[in-house]
């Protein structure tokens, strides 16, 4: 791998008594997206967490596109726009609508005028097929569509990498497809992502690569095809076997 | 620097002054003590009467009721106070300080927890009703040992702060000659030139009061659940 | 009893009193109710910090302020500085009890607005770049205030209420300019124009106030 966009080593994270990430070491490289899995409280959202420093990392380096994320001089509010996040549970501003959740950090951080600001919000709704809700509110919008304009707020920042942290989690099922068919579009025009989901289909035929994670530990990743058919560890076996019953 | 200090002290905490005055200020504290508790029990009961009487549904009862509450909740307490005590005289009926006073703070607060026990009332579930009537249980048995024990778990922490913040105004008793603590500490103050009397009152309110803000903050995080 | 509470001839020769002491009961309310806002401000923001050394003394002065008779503070400022050199006069007396003690009230309002808010709000605020203050300003405090509105305001007819506080230091305001009124009529009708006055101005509040309330509760 060639100067990776994301290279991420010997993280730990401590929660008081609690060792959450043991050393984890994560490079990504351009265009690629990487998928991690995992039980829940193996780490894998808080080594998402760490990628962008909404999570301080207790030891370790984190370099995203050249820029060290753990250096105390670094603009970190400049750094977290070309990492775009997507969360849970959305986390629109209820207050605003679409387009004003879309803009505000263009207006606020990369310092646009307002119209241009609209017009660069307009075109990243566009892409998430969501222009004609510009003047909606999140509470006017089904969970599905939150969820597509959440990707549209981060995407609106021009990111070089998207972390995806469980997008899909707290969808109705008919709601997934939507938000799924916007991830492989984004994919298709070359965004590098990391994504932690649960979305086993999705990952199999759009994923470069599988990341298993458990107990704060990577125990083993390979391409998809690896991982789910032929899963070195007994962790990992177990593991996608109690995935694929459901 | 130090002779600073000292006349500080001996202007604001002058000892002999202090000594002198205490018993004053004690006597005080006793009338503040009697006068909130007569306005805590009257004003409660009396919002919580008003409250019943309102869930009995009687149209024009209820209007009369809304204007009253409304009434207190408009207009400040010390207004309420000097109408009463400026006002009744005219009419040959001449309250002192100490009744306008307790008067006047208990319709406040009458006003004040007749709304917070309406809404406590209002907010148990009508199911909560049509269960209870259904098990033969009457209005008055459905109101006592159902509707009520909900609603009151709701109306405390509100109820506590605004007892609190119409309790505290019994210092503006002072305004109509009554000898509780403000008044006495201002009168020591004019008698002897020295506001060391007047820390000493604003002491006893802390004394007074401040365990029972810090005791109100703890009986809010304790019945917080609800929310 | 009309000519003794509703005199016609004392009305009309009280009213440019009454309505001058009306006239300064507004700026006086235009004025402090700010200032408390900025002291609640002030301290919802500090104590936003979540800084455990700040806690404690944030605590403290709420909680003092909470229990401090606001007249009392009043009156220590008028009658207790000028011991110590400092006259503030009446009015700066106000301004100033009035910022410790309603920006105590307001803060601990807005604090629990702020608290409101999830978590997830300011993160995905940081992550597209937004500072801790913008993230604030523009995603915390909107939500905030919106969610606590009735307090703010039910504080904020408790501020104009008190402003009548005012009169026991001087400060011309509707009730000071009555009871100047009744001094010198030796009626009390003064008295009952300044409350039908402090009714009409405050009943709307207190109607919208008890819908909103109503609501609140019949939502939980």
């Amino acid at each position: 791998m060639n100067r990776p966009i994301v290279d991420a080593r010997g993280l730990h994270k401590h929660f008081g008594a609690l060792h959450v990430l043991k050393g984890v070491d994560l490079r990504v490289a351009e265009r690629e997206l990487v998928f991690v899995i995992g039980p829940s409280g193996s780490g894998k959202s808080t080594l998402l967490r760490c990628l962008n420093r909404l999570e301080e990392p207790s030891s370790g380096s984190v370099v995203v596109d050249g820029i060290d994320m753990l250096d105390p001089r670094t603009d970190i509010n400049h750094a977290r726009q070309r990492i775009g996040m997507v969360f849970q549970s959305f986390n629109l501003y209820p207050h605003m609508t679409a387009l004003g959740n879309v803009t505000l950090a263009l207006r606020k951080v990369a310092g646009k005028s307002r119209a241009s600001a609209d017009a660069l919000g307009k075109a990243a709704l566009e892409r998430v097929g969501l222009a004609d809700r510009a003047g909606h509110t999140p509470g006017q919008l089904s969970g599905g569509q939150q969820q597509r304009v959440a990707i549209a707020r981060s995407i609106a920042l021009e990111p070089r990498v998207m972390l995806f942290d469980e997008p899909t989690s707290a969808l109705d099922p008919e709601l997934v497809g939507s938000v799924l068919e916007v991830m492989r579009s984004l994919r298709e025009s070359g965004m590098t992502m990391i994504v932690v989901s649960h979305e086993m289909g999705f990952a199999r035929n759009a994923a470069d690569r599988v990341v298993f994670m458990d107990e704060g530990s990577i125990v083993e990743q390979g391409p998809p095809a690896a991982i789910f058919e032929h899963p070195a560890h007994e962790r990992t076996r177990s593991f996608i076997g109690q995935i694929q019953q459901h | 620097m130090r002779g600073n200090l000292d006349r500080f002290v001996d202007t604001f905490f002058n000892a002999t002054v202090m000594l002198k005055y205490l018993p004053d200020i004690l006597s005080g504290v006793v009338v503040t003590i009697e006068l909130a508790l007569f306005i805590v029990v009257t004003g409660i009961a009396a919002g919580l009467a008003l409250a019943l009487l309102r869930s009995l549904g009687i149209r024009p009862l209820n209007w009369l009721i809304i204007g009253i509450v409304d009434l207190f909740r408009s207009l400040p307490p010390l207004v309420v106070i000097v109408l009463i005590y400026f006002g009744l005289p005219s009419v040959d009926l001449s309250p002192s300080g100490f009744v306008s006073t307790w008067l006047s703070l208990a319709l406040v607060l009458m006003a004040f927890s007749e709304e917070i026990f309406w809404a406590g009332i209002t907010s148990v579930a009508k199911g909560q009703w049509e269960a209870a009537r259904s098990t033969g249980l009457s209005f008055g048995q459905t109101l006592m040992n159902v509707v009520l024990p909900q609603a009151f778990r709701l109306t405390i922490p509100p109820l506590t702060n605004r007892t609190i913040a119409i309790t505290k105004g019994t210092a503006l008793g002072t305004v109509v000659a009554v000898t509780e603590i403000l008044g006495q500490a201002s009168s020591a103050m004019s008698n002897s030139y020295n506001p060391s009397p007047l820390m000493m009152g604003a002491a006893a309110y802390v004394v007074l009061f401040f365990p029972v803000v810090v005791a109100a903050r703890w009986v809010e995080t304790k019945f917080a659940w609800k929310r | 009893m009309i000519q003794t509470f509703f005199n016609p001839e004392i009305i009309a020769a009280s009213w440019p009193i009454v309505m001058a002491g009306l006239r300064n009961t507004v700026l006086l309310s235009l004025l402090v109710v700010p200032l408390g806002l900025i002291g609640g401000l002030i301290l919802a923001l500090l104590a936003s910090v979540k800084n455990p050394a700040l806690r404690w003394p944030l605590m403290a002065w709420v909680d003092f302020f909470r229990a401090f008779p606001p007249l009392v503070l009043l009156i220590l400022l008028f009658a207790g500085l000028p011991f110590a050199g400092l006259e503030l006069g009446g009015f700066v007396c106000v301004a100033v009890a009035f910022f410790l003690n309603t920006g105590a009230y307001y803060g601990e309002i807005l604090r629990a607005g702020i608290d409101s808010v999830p978590a997830g709000q300011v993160e995905a605020a940081r992550s597209t770049g937004l500072s801790r203050l913008q993230a604030m300003a523009y995603v915390v405090l909107p939500q905030a205030v919106r969610n606590v509105l009735p307090d703010l305001l039910s504080n904020t007819l408790e501020v104009v209420k008190l402003t009548s506080l005012g009169s026991v230091v001087a400060v011309p305001e509707l009730l000071y300019q009555a009871r100047q009124a009744q001094s010198i009529t030796y009626n009390p009708t003064p008295i009952v124009v300044a409350a039908i006055v402090y009714f009409l101005m405050l009943w709307p509040v207190v109607r919208l106030l008890s819908r909103l309330e109503n609501r609140a509760f019949a939502g939980r």
